[in-house]
């Protein structure tokens, strides 16, 4: 399996690295090597116990070496947008950065650069070379290194000291192809001191193919900044989506990483966040929908490098049909990192007999003066909750929902972009209420 | 908490620090195929048993040592180890035979097998390296059908039995320590209730480590049949030594309908000096099996010795309405390290488990929690609740909690709860307040945060256990 895309680099590279930038290709000799050495994980693999992706990477999927543009207007064909939200919408097609100009001719703050990493390694090719792999090339993980191989280009942005984006920056992913597609995409997030930002990324498919999105994604987030990341994932059953998405958090900085899976065909979200300053705050979220064959694991850890942080980890699986859900929860505090308080949550419905669930939450402490826990549970409604609708008059149906809706609704309320908020709630009883067990404006998935 | 405060409670010696001088008979360090046959010849095994050993020798040396655990062992050399050891003489037939220097051991380890006989009302099959030296009560347990012997004589009086469940729970190609204890085992415990049996007093037995260099290999079958009840305890305390030892023991319990099991451990082997020198290594597989419905297993283990412990006591839940617990309480302090919990498979309807680990760690330990909750497709309405605390004292040392649950059903319910934080500056405060000095509120503090397990040991076992917690964290020796 792995051996074609070893071909593939030792013929290629040339064109690799001739189609993308100088940045990327520095590191991309010693992905490659780790790769080769690595190979892609396998569910023997600790961390990837619960990800079965050998039938997802087994497909011969193409790959767009030579950066041929694929010919397709976002605008008509993505659909799924959120009414009402304001933002800077931006779309990568594939994994190339769409260089269109802004319809709703919104004007950035002064100083904030957004584009693709192949535009600003040119233009300012020093804030790139600094940032860039810093997180991704210290990893021993298959998937992170054959990206750094084969991926060419990524989305960018930079957010400079004390400035706040006053709106949401939406980021809508499209994969397009008429054959198998693969796409390997590299991003790079950059907040200095005191900046603020939200960042929306959509997950869509349009074509009827099978498709590989493998996407790594490093956040930098400075002293005081605030960060909020946003992941929304609605593709088609016969998508294999992986993503990684590494943050390290400096003093006094706050993040909150929101990671909603809705429709999929197989997912894996690895989540990697690291306290290296005092008093960071860190809220983590994540939700999952799942039925029919879909496939979803958040690996996901927080570490504590540094004293007196505060962190929160809320995860919520919903599973129906034959759908299998994983969760990897690792808390980790480092021997010098006194005063942590940490606190995990994973809470999970089976609907039918044959969903699964898997769930892995951990600590691993090295310090004593620290407040940690983690729950998990795994089971079905509250059969006195729904006794209770019922003797008051609310049906059967009615009060199942209403319990589900109550049960996700902690994972929605952490949003904090109120029309986005609106719009998954209503997603989410929709999807409930099966009425909608696709994308909406989807055709592809019956 | 001030730093000397807690290094006072927590540098305390090991207390049962000596070596017995017995005469013991020693085959040479190593193990091939010909140890097997030696360790089998010796011991007058029949064919069948001679080839369930080679069978699992060979499957040995297909294997390797898993490194999966959060643990550091220094590589072990399997070839320098000694395989067997018996004390020479062959097994005395009243205390008057035994060896005097053996007695004295067993009066300082507080286990006077006079004192026992006549007052705890126990039937201690006692073993010293490897080979029961003698049974006690066997006659009166006999009256009633039971058989309490040690594993040698089972395989020669009751052949039937032995063949028919030993390897049946934890088969020989299990895993790396229970197939290298399937080749070499020495000897054991075997326990047999018959139908509608209650047992009327605790079987317990003492595992001793004596001999320079010799590795332990014991092996207990306990086999509960339909509407029976035994309560088995086994305890252990080790002679100081610098060389690290290995201990990689089976315990096999099958309980059939109605049956009830309830296993007790008390381990405080010799877990290394302050340094990290020396101590036990301690492998072990305990598994039992609810085969019949309605059957009941209860693990409860206190872990204070050994330099290192590696194990999980584990259920399957095959017969429907069956339960299952496991209650434990691990301290490690100065350089121990343990990574311990429980495997609870559940296959048949209805069936529940319960899960309480309580974890101490003080010096530089390690302490680890692992386990797993399984729910097949087909175990309809399990039912599940695990807690796991761990309580730190000092900064250098870790607790870690990795639990894993993997449900397949949907009318399972699954609950996992985890804690860890440091004894209360407050609670502390309170005590001193009271007039109670810090060492002694320590010694409170963590008596009453393992309570909920030390509850569940039977009476004679819980004070032992009590004193145990307190001579691995306290300064004085209870």
């Amino acid at each position: 399996m792995e051996q074609q895309y070893i071909d593939l680099y030792k013929q290629h590279h040339e064109s690799i690295k001739k189609h993308s930038t100088g940045v990327m290709n520095d590191l991309r000799d010693d992905a490659f090597a780790l790769f080769e050495k690595l190979h892609f994980p396998t569910v023997a693999l600790e961390n990837y116990k619960y990800s079965d992706l050998k039938a997802g990477l087994s497909i011969d999927y193409g790959v767009n070496i030579n950066r041929i543009p694929i010919p397709v207007n976002p605008y008509e064909v993505f659909t799924c947008d959120v009414p009402g939200i304001h933002s800077y919408l931006y779309f990568v097609v594939n994994d190339a950065f769409y260089p269109v100009k802004d319809i709703r001719n919104n004007s950035l703050p002064e100083g904030v650069i957004i584009g693709s990493v192949n535009q600003v390694a040119e233009t300012h090719p020093e804030l790139v070379k600094q940032y860039f792999g810093k997180l991704s090339s210290k990893k021993e993980d298959g998937l992170i290194a054959f990206n750094g191989a084969f991926a060419q280009d990524g989305f960018f942005m930079y957010v400079p000291k004390n400035v706040v984006l006053d709106k949401p920056v939406q980021l809508v992913n499209i994969m397009r192809s008429d054959v198998d597609f693969m796409a390997n995409s590299h991003n790079l997030i950059i907040l200095e001191e005191g900046a603020k930002a939200q960042l929306l990324v959509c997950d869509h498919t349009v074509d009827d193919v099978r498709f590989l999105s493998n996407r790594v994604t490093e956040v930098f987030v400075s002293e005081n900044a605030t960060y909020e990341h946003y992941k929304l994932e609605n593709m088609h059953v016969k998508t294999t989506n992986l993503a990684t998405l590494l943050i390290d958090q400096q003093a006094s900085s706050n993040v909150l990483a929101n990671v909603i899976t809705l429709h999929n065909g197989q997912t894996r979200n690895m989540v990697e966040i690291d306290l290296d300053g005092e008093h960071c705050e860190t809220l983590l979220c994540g939700m999952v929908i799942g039925d029919k064959n879909q496939q979803v694991d958040n690996f996901t850890s927080i570490i504590h490098n540094k004293p007196n942080c505060h962190s929160r980890e809320l995860f919520k699986y919903v599973l129906d049909d034959m759908a299998k859900g994983g969760f990897t929860g690792k808390l980790y505090v480092a021997k010098d990192a006194q005063k942590t308080a940490a606190f995990q949550t994973n809470r999970n419905i089976l609907l039918s007999k044959t969903a699964k669930m898997r769930t892995k939450p951990q600590l691993e402490i090295y310090a004593d003066d620290v407040k940690c826990s983690h729950g998990a549970t795994i089971g079905q409604l509250d059969e006195s909750a729904k006794f209770y609708m019922q003797a008051r008059g609310i049906s059967g149906e009615e009060a199942r929902l209403l319990l589900m809706f109550a049960f996700t609704n902690d994972v929605i309320e952490n949003i904090r972009i109120p029309a986005l908020q609106d719009r998954i709630k209503l997603l989410v009883e929709k999807r409930l209420r099966g009425e909608l067990s696709k994308c909406e404006g989807c055709v592809i998935c019956q | 908490m001030s730093e000397d405060i807690l290094d006072q409670l927590t540098q305390s010696d090991y207390k049962y620090g000596f070596t017995t001088d017995i005469e013991t008979d020693i085959i040479p360090i190593g193990l091939s195929e010909d140890v097997v046959r030696i360790i089998s010849a010796k011991k007058n095994e029949p064919e069948w048993m001679l080839e369930f050993r080679l069978k699992a020798y060979r499957h040995w040396l297909t294997m390797e040592m898993p490194s999966w655990a959060h643990l550091e062992i220094p590589k072990i050399d399997f070839q320098s180890i000694a395989y067997y050891a018996a004390p020479r003489k062959n097994a005395p037939q009243s205390l008057d035979e035994v060896d005097p220097e053996l007695l004295k051991t067993f009066n300082k380890l507080g286990i006077s097998m006079e004192e026992q006989k006549m007052l705890s009302g126990m039937a201690v099959d006692v073993v010293m390296d490897s080979i029961s030296v003698k049974t006690t009560f066997k006659e009166s347990l006999a009256e009633k059908g039971i058989i309490f012997c040690s594993f040698s004589e089972a395989v020669e009086h009751h052949p039937d039995l032995v063949q028919k469940y030993m390897g049946s729970v934890v088969p020989y190609a299990d895993n790396f320590f229970a197939t290298l204890n399937c080749a070499v085992f020495s000897d054991g415990s075997f326990v047999y209730i018959p139908k509608g049996v209650r047992c009327p007093m605790e079987l317990s037995t003492y595992f001793r480590i004596n001999a320079i260099n010799t590795g332990q290999f014991e092996r207990t079958l306990i086999i509960a049949d339909e509407d029976s009840y035994v309560s088995y305890l086994e305890g252990c305390t080790a002679p100081m030594r610098d060389e690290n030892q290995l201990h990689a023991a089976i315990v096999e319990i099958i309980a059939m309908k109605n049956a009830e099991v309830k296993y007790s451990t008390v381990q405080n082997w010799y877990p290394g000096d302050k340094n990290g020198v020396g101590g036990i290594y301690n492998f072990v597989t305990k598994r039992g099996i609810c085969k019949g419905d309605s059957s009941k297993i209860s693990w409860t283990q206190v872990e204070t010795g050994s330099a290192v412990t590696w194990k999980y006591p584990s259920c399957i839940l095959l017969g429907d309405n069956s339960s299952a617990e496991f209650y434990s309480v691990a301290v490690t302090n100065h350089h121990q390290q343990a990574d311990t919990g429980t495997k609870m498979l559940h296959i048949g309807k209805n069936t529940s488990s319960h899960i309480l680990s309580k974890g101490i760690s003080a010096g530089k330990s390690q302490n680890s929690y692992r386990g797993l909750v399984k729910i097949n497709p087909k175990a309809e309405n399990a039912r599940n609740y695990s807690q796991c605390d761990s309580l730190l004292l000092g900064d250098k040392c870790g607790a870690h909690t990795f639990p894993y649950m993997e449900v397949d059903n949907d009318t399972a319910i699954v609950e996992h709860e985890a804690t860890t934080s440091k004894i209360n500056e407050d609670q502390i405060f309170y005590c001193n307040q009271r007039g109670i000095s810090t060492e002694d509120a320590v010694g409170l503090i963590v008596n009453g945060y393992a309570k909920e397990v030390l509850n569940q040991l039977p009476m004679e076992f819980a004070v032992e256990a009590q004193k145990l917690l307190q001579i691995t964290l306290e300064g004085s020796v209870g």
